[in-house]
């Protein structure tokens, strides 16, 4: 949102009071004031007794407080979630509200000044994160199948209520008994675009817990993000124009410019940002551990500059985590990105928590002035024309949509639309010279209070009255995969056949261009040539691989192998040995050098991976994955090793060893059969991949069944284990690769 | 040009595609004089090299088998009453559709007639179920050259096993109804035509 409106507005410090802690002024260790020194020379003459112990709370003051107010927000986050029913009924966001309310009430008790939320701090420190995590994780396909939709709901929908809300709350104070009719037509107009816009924390912080169907999901947040553009214009221009006091239609279309300024250059900064950290990603092969950094700064940089050009910095955020995400996958290792992820996630969580808790605290804290009529109005227009604007541009649309909005999904859009702190942050950059701020401050709070409380507590049980359609936990398939890639193909040649240049179309010139130019530039090494098919392939089997060794499914290889010292040469032991020297060697071999992301569909703030992840290992599977491994080892212990030389086309699709999906089931009872030709010989140049264990290739090429191989191979599993769990410190190998995603 | 008369769409001619497929007037029009640009020969029928002249379909990767789907059963040329036919699977399913009669036959542009056509075009040799080795040609002609034989059948081999249920080591028309049931087909498999 617009920050460059805080030049005008008085209060630009933060405004963090402290609690008042006893303090016992003494000379500080380090400072050295002049006016210090020179007391200091006083009272050299009456010696005091070394201060032993001192307590200085003035230095440590901000930082103090800051840390304090977020382990505050954080605890009582956890405390909601140790209580369950709790947490199943009520959205956190209205228990963070009546916490800082409490807060806020708590401090007023004591007689100090409640910290109000600062504008500045607001949109400078605590937007950011929230809108990147949902940028940087935003589902594109489903985005880009419904843009048309989210931007008529956007821009348009919020023209309407932003309009409709003025007139009409001018119209009522125009009425005598209202008391207000100082009120102009402008305040009224800059009143109703502040409280008109459907706000991203709100909704992303009700909607997560809910787990709507992706496409309504997808068109109120979408809506939310896009709706940043008019409303920044909006803002602007009803601020500009209630000083001046007329409106001509110079100045109207001026503003419809400026709409189309402040957006598509919004999104022109976010991608130049964008393409910047995807460009920079292709170089931090040998600095893996400030990769993160790059995203996260670049991110931000493009939020501050579009804020500095009056841009929407929110559109520029998205852009900037829509554009970088698919080149920066691709050039950064997997632990980059669970960082990346983790921290997004993590930030936009602080970020959420102290947003609401500051939001109860500033009801309590902020001036308040009281009008029944325009409050309760205020409250009831939102509604009313929220449900009028979806309901009459959904019938516009559906005549332009292929599948089309039903009265339900009418529904959850119009009663999603929740107001939130943004609203009020604008409110409170308003002037003190606008007589009417105090009002207008008192109706967001109200409305941002019902639409969080009332609809926000009620939105659960009535999805589950109307038996709206539900998210489809899915677990990522590859027939989903593939079929639809099929598909695509399919349209866009059917499309051709028709002579009809539709979605498809575009999408094909858009994905061709990618690749033959855009990819080349971006994306480190050879990874560019590799089709998106073959990646996520590859991902989805390593992740297999890596929860089969989470789930504590492969140590009990380890147990066997110590004991395997004493067996005979049986087939079913040795057979054992061989499966697991393979499985070590290949799942290492994978989690050095490979490209590996958890696909995961990232909505929720309070889950990291779906939770549904269980394999279902059925006979069928089981049988057919002994089958290959036995092929597979046949092979690698066969074949000398000295097949190092890899192909540079063959290093990067190495999912020939991806194929493994072991299970707990087949070490002990093991039925092979041989049900397929072998496998080329350059499905052996995994060997490439060893190159500090000499000892254990000429393992391969002796006898089988030495001691010394079962020993190796204890110590390779362990160093596996360590590996998997924990980054040792020389982990330079292993953070080499790049990984992609799809 | 010379004398197109033969070729001229006739009222009743329009009147039965449109029961037959359920485009409307405008669009039938608008597709039959795309169905003559394309038709270099004027004979009234498009054969295969008509449809390869088409620039999308040449680098589609899957363009011919899309070429040989407008085709019927061993024939050479297709007439604007076939041309019209294929295009109808992909005609956006209508509402008012959906609460139609069961006891009517069920229109080319449903949910399943939809899939069954994506089927068949994996589905070559007819015996309703895509093979190992069909599965395999369709990966490599998406995947392109750079994938060495191993790694596709990998994928074709995990492919099967997520959707074969009933273990028969390939994938039969209910299987793959099973495995799209999550994917918005009624939405994927649709074009919007002009009207």
């Amino acid at each position: 949102m617009s920050v460059h409106a805080l030049r005008k507005s008085a209060s630009s410090s933060f405004v963090f009071v402290g609690i008042g802690l006893p303090i016992e002024a003494s000379a500080p260790a380090y400072q050295s004031h002049g006016t210090e020194g020179s007391h200091l020379t006083n009272i050299t003459n009456t010696k005091k007794a070394f201060p032993v112990l001192a307590v200085n709370y003035e230095h440590v003051r901000k930082p103090f407080e800051i840390a304090l107010w977020i382990l505050l927000a954080l605890l009582m986050k956890l405390g909601f979630h140790l209580i369950p029913r709790l947490s199943a009924v009520v959205p956190e966001s209205c228990l963070l509200i009546v916490v800082g309310l409490l807060v806020g009430g708590l401090i007023k008790v004591i007689g100090e000044e409640p910290p109000v939320l600062d504008s500045q701090l607001f949109f400078l420190c605590l937007l950011p994160p929230i809108i990147l995590d949902a940028g940087y994780f935003l589902p594109i396909r489903p985005f880009t199948e419904n843009v048309g939709t989210i931007l008529v709901f956007a821009v348009i929908g919020t023209l309407w209520n932003a309009f409709f809300m003025g007139g009409l709350l001018y119209a009522l104070c125009q009425i005598e008994s209202v008391g207000l009719s100082g009120v102009d037509l402008l305040a009224c107009l800059l009143f109703g675009s502040i409280v008109s816009a459907v706000d991203p924390v709100a909704v992303l912080a009700v909607f997560e817990e809910i787990h709507i169907n992706e496409l309504v999901h997808i068109l109120v947040f979408g809506e939310s993000l896009l709706n940043d553009a008019v409303t920044v214009v909006l803002y602007n221009l009803f601020e500009e124009f209630s000083k001046v006091g007329t409106v001509t239609v110079l100045d109207v279309f001026l503003g419809v410019v400026c709409f189309f300024v402040v957006s598509l250059g919004g999104v022109l900064v976010g991608a130049i940002y964008g393409f910047l950290a995807a460009f920079t990603s292709r170089f931090t092969s040998h600095t893996r551990v400030i990769e993160p950094l790059f995203v996260f700064l670049y991110s931000y940089m493009a939020y501050l500059s579009s804020e500095m050009f009056h841009l929407s910095g929110i559109m520029a955020l998205i852009a900037c985590g829509v554009v970088m995400r698919p080149y920066v996958e691709a050039n950064i290792s997997h632990k980059s990105y669970t960082t990346i992820k983790y921290f997004l996630k993590m930030w936009s969580s602080v970020s959420e928590t102290l947003i609401f808790i500051f939001l109860g605290v500033s009801t309590v804290a902020g001036p308040h002035a009281w009008n029944w009529t325009f409050v309760i109005t205020t409250v009831i227009l939102c509604l009313v024309s929220r449900v009028l604007g979806v309901i009459g541009l959904t019938f516009i649309i559906n005549k332009f949509r292929i599948v089309k909005l039903t009265k339900k999904d009418q529904f959850i859009v119009a009663y999603g639309g929740l107001r939130g702190a943004i609203a009020f942050s604008l409110g409170y950059l308003l002037s003190n010279s606008h007589q009417m701020r105090n009002l207008f401050l008192t109706a967001i709070i109200t409305v941002i209070f019902f639409t969080v409380f009332v609809q926000g507590m009620t939105i659960r049980p009535l999805v589950e009255l109307l038996a709206v359609k539900k998210k489809k936990e899915s677990k990522p398939s590859i027939n989903e995969e593939i079929h639809t890639e099929f598909l695509d193909h399919l349209l866009t040649g059917v499309e051709g056949v028709c002579g009809h240049y539709g979605h498809y179309h575009w999408k094909e010139k858009l994905n061709r261009f990618n690749k033959t130019y855009v990819k080349r530039w971006l994306i480190a090494g050879e990874n560019f040539k590799e089709p998106e098919l073959i990646a996520f392939y590859r991902k989805m089997e390593l992740k297999q691989a890596i929860m089969m060794v989470e789930s504590g499914q492969l140590p009990s290889v380890l147990p066997s192998t110590i004991s395997m010292q004493n067996i005979q040469p049986r087939a079913i032991p040795r057979v054992s040995k061989k499966r697991e020297e393979e499985i070590r060697r290949i799942l290492r071999a994978n989690l050095q050098n490979n490209k590996q992301k958890m696909r995961s569909r990232s909505y929720s703030r309070h889950t990291l991976f779906d939770a549904d992840e269980e394999d279902n290992v059925s006979e069928v599977r089981l049988r057919k994955t002994k089958m290959e491994m036995e092929r597979r080892m046949s092979h690698y212990l066969t074949v000398p090793a000295n097949r190092e030389s890899p192909r540079p086309g063959v290093r990067r699709v190495r999912f020939e060893s991806d194929n493994q999906v072991f299970s707990a089931d087949s070490f002990p009872t093991v039925h092979f059969e041989q049900p397929s030709p072998p496998s080329t010989p350059d499905a052996v140049s995994l060997e490439e991949e060893v190159p500090k264990r000499p000892s254990l290739r000429a393992d391969i090429e002796g006898p089988r069944g030495n001691a010394s191989d079962n020993h190796q191979g204890e110590l390779d599993y362990q160093r596996l284990a360590r590996c998997l769990s924990d980054p040792g410190p020389n982990k330079d190998k292993e953070d080499d690769d790049p990984f992609m995603s799809c | 040009m010379g004398s197109r008369a033969s070729t001229l769409l006739r009222e009743e001619e329009i009147e039965e595609i449109k029961k037959e497929t359920g485009f409307s007037h405008s669009q039938i029009t608008r597709l039959y004089s795309r169905f003559t640009s394309l038709d270099k020969g004027e004979n009234g029928t498009l054969s295969r090299e008509d449809f390869q002249r088409i620039p999308e379909l040449a680098i589609n990767p899957l363009g011919d088998r899309i070429i040989n789907a407008f085709f019927p059963e061993g024939e050479d040329q297709v007439n604007f009453r076939g041309f019209m036919r294929t295009l109808a699977h992909f005609r956006p399913i209508e509402d008012n559709e959906k609460n139609k009669d069961p006891i009517a036959s069920e229109p080319l542009n449903s949910r399943s007639n939809k899939l069954l056509f994506a089927f068949r075009l994996y589905d070559l040799d007819r015996d309703d179920k895509i093979s190992r080795d069909e599965l395999l040609q369709v990966l490599r002609m998406m995947v392109g050259v750079n994938i060495s034989d191993e790694q596709l059948g990998s994928i074709a081999d995990r492919t099967i096993q997520e959707a074969d249920q009933n273990g028969d080591n390939s994938i039969s028309f209910n299987e793959f109804i099973k495995v799209l049931e999550k994917v918005d087909v009624e939405q994927k498999m649709s074009i919007r035509f002009l009207h």
